[in-house]
């Protein structure tokens, strides 16, 4: 009696078998791990197969190992070596490097303004930058084409200036690349800043001021330590996605300007070239763990998910 | 803070114009009375009008909807049946990771790079059923697929901030299995479980991605919708359409604040 009592535990109160306890939990677990593990986990590992399959005459997938994808990649094609997707991969970290700077440079005036607001009002403030949060990708930007187009006031003040010639659109291009990046990604900056900027300790601000701190000593020594954690967020969430950008640099951005989302959603889509658009996706995921493992180790981060 | 910082809220401002005047010129654009160019042509509702006899949009507002609806309700319990069953069970360490690691894939990984997993596995098991030829079936596996994570991540926060002598008082009354979960546990984590869905759905009508990449032909929605007519050439009922779905942002997120403050 005594033996078959001792292999019971108590678990939150409950005098149950291990074995039983671990039935339940698999009961819960299953069937979203299952789900988890067939839909993504695996594909994503299949990846690293596909990218080294070769593409059929039909745009189908041949599993026949070979290393073209990758010499692709790098750039070597049947004409050669070019520089081509050097300058895609580049262009997609320089992308998202700039529109985050920017970002940071106007999230932290604007999480600012909001904080000094009066309680009552300060709640409409902060939904001003949540609706944009929430505002579909494709909507925002397609909006800048209409901001943007010919004759309207942005465009006859560039074409004042002899930016672009009378009657031109200011799409596409880099400027209006910019511009849809960074009014995409502003939000996502201003809301984890801002969790940080709300628990501001100002004393410290008085007295470093008080310490005769210049405006620039403030913000290095008083302001950044404190925020950083939000900050730290803000700028995963703002680089990684950028990086991965199609949707803006396809609408404001014309042929001439691509980042590697295009590349993979071109060799899903049109070019048919599965294996290729795989080992794409692949650099970019190598891309993304760098970048993340980066900015942890910079930000003394552990947990961010 | 009581100085006056007139260059804090000049860029302040400025960045909230930087995110409102392209939404301010769709809604203008809406209600102008020239079918071709961007110059004023005086106020009309005739877009609106339009809009509303639209089958294409007819259908794509319903799919997106359908889509939303259903594929939270999925996510959303097998996001809490994850979240219950890691944080409630005793999990050797390593087994404890590898839940861990699997969960973070789609918050970490670039949503392009989910929609081309997403792709490749649908022609996989395309090969066992049919089911998984594109459509709004795969579109709403696709949207749970991203979904499940956030909601689980939601749900786990919720968890951790209760204490387990509630559970321990619930069994020493003798609660059955049902009873505690149905007494005790839902009606804690409910805040965390509506939390949760809520983020799923917004989720899901935000997403262009996921959607772009598992659609079928019959399965268009409005985000896929817009991006069509963007390539094909907008026309006015594209600005209408679009003012209502950001009018409906707007209401969402006035709605979700005021639950917030609620709990």
């Amino acid at each position: 009696m005594a033996s078959k009592k001792s292999d019971r535990i108590s678990w939150r109160g409950d005098v149950t078998k291990p074995l039983r306890l671990r039935l339940r939990g698999l009961g819960l677990t299953l069937p979203p791990l299952v789900w988890l593990t067939l839909l993504m986990t695996i594909p994503c590992l299949t990846l690293v197969a596909l990218a080294m399959a070769t593409r059929g005459q039909y745009g189908d997938v041949i599993w026949q190992f070979t290393g073209n994808n990758f010499r692709r990649l790098i750039g070597y094609s049947f004409f050669g070596w070019s520089a081509d997707n050097f300058y895609v991969l580049f262009r997609s970290l320089w992308m998202a490097a700039i529109t985050t700077i920017i970002c940071v440079a106007l999230a932290y005036p604007l999480t600012f303004h909001v904080v000094t607001r009066p309680p009552r009002t300060r709640v409409f403030w902060l939904i001003l930058i949540i609706i944009p949060f929430w505002t579909n990708v494709v909507v925002r930007t397609y909006a800048w084409l209409l901001v943007l187009g010919p004759n309207l006031p942005p465009a006859r003040l560039a074409a004042f200036f002899g930016l672009i010639p009378e009657g031109a659109a200011l799409y596409p291009g880099q400027f209006a690349v910019y511009l849809g990046m960074v009014s995409t990604f502003l939000p996502f900056m201003a809301l984890p800043l801002y969790a940080s900027v709300e628990r501001l300790n100002w004393d410290l601000l008085e007295a470093a001021r008080d310490l005769y701190a210049s405006r620039f000593q403030v913000f290095t020594k008083a302001i950044l330590p404190q925020t950083k954690p939000g900050l730290a967020v803000g700028i995963i969430v703002t680089f990684v996605p950028a990086m991965a950008m199609f949707v803006v640099t396809d609408i404001l951005g014309g042929a001439k300007f691509m980042l590697i989302g295009n590349l993979i959603q071109q060799q899903f889509t049109q070019a048919r070239n599965w294996p290729y658009g795989a080992a794409l996706s692949l650099a970019l995921m190598v891309m993304t763990l760098i970048s993340m493992a980066i900015f942890r180790r910079r930000s003394g981060l552990r947990n961010l998910s | 803070m009581d100085k006056k910082r007139p260059l804090v809220a000049l860029v302040a401002i400025l960045s909230l114009a930087l995110l409102y005047i392209p939404s301010i010129a769709v809604a203008i654009f809406s209600v102008n009375n020239s079918r071709y160019g961007l110059a004023w042509r005086g106020f009309t509702l005739d877009w609106y009008k339009l809009l509303l006899q639209n089958e294409y949009i007819h259908q794509a507002t319903i799919n997106s909807l359908i889509l939303a609806v259903v594929s939270t309700i999925a996510s959303t319990i097998l996001g809490t049946a994850l979240a219950l069953g890691l944080d409630r069970y005793p999990w050797p360490k390593t087994l404890h990771r590898f839940f861990d690691i699997s969960i973070n894939i789609p918050i970490v990984v670039p949503d392009i790079i989910m929609a081309v997993s997403l792709t490749l596995a649908f022609s996989f098991l395309r090969v066992i059923t049919p089911i998984f030829e594109l459509s709004l079936i795969t579109l709403i596996i696709g949207h749970v697929t991203f979904q499940i994570s956030f909601v689980t991540l939601v749900v786990r926060s919720r968890l951790a901030s209760l204490n387990q002598e509630t559970d321990e008082a619930a069994r020493d009354l003798f609660a059955s299995d049902f009873y505690l979960f149905r007494r005790v546990t839902l009606p804690l984590i409910t805040p965390g479980v509506l939390a949760g869905a809520m983020l799923a759905f917004t989720l899901s009508l935000d997403d262009f991605i996921i959607s772009f990449f598992t659609h079928g032909p019959d399965s268009v929605t409005l985000p896929i919708f817009i991006y069509a007519s963007i390539k094909r050439g907008l026309t006015p009922e594209i600005h209408a359409l679009s003012t209502l779905m950001l009018l409906f942002t707007v209401v969402l997120v006035v709605i979700a604040e005021r639950l917030s403050r609620k709990f």
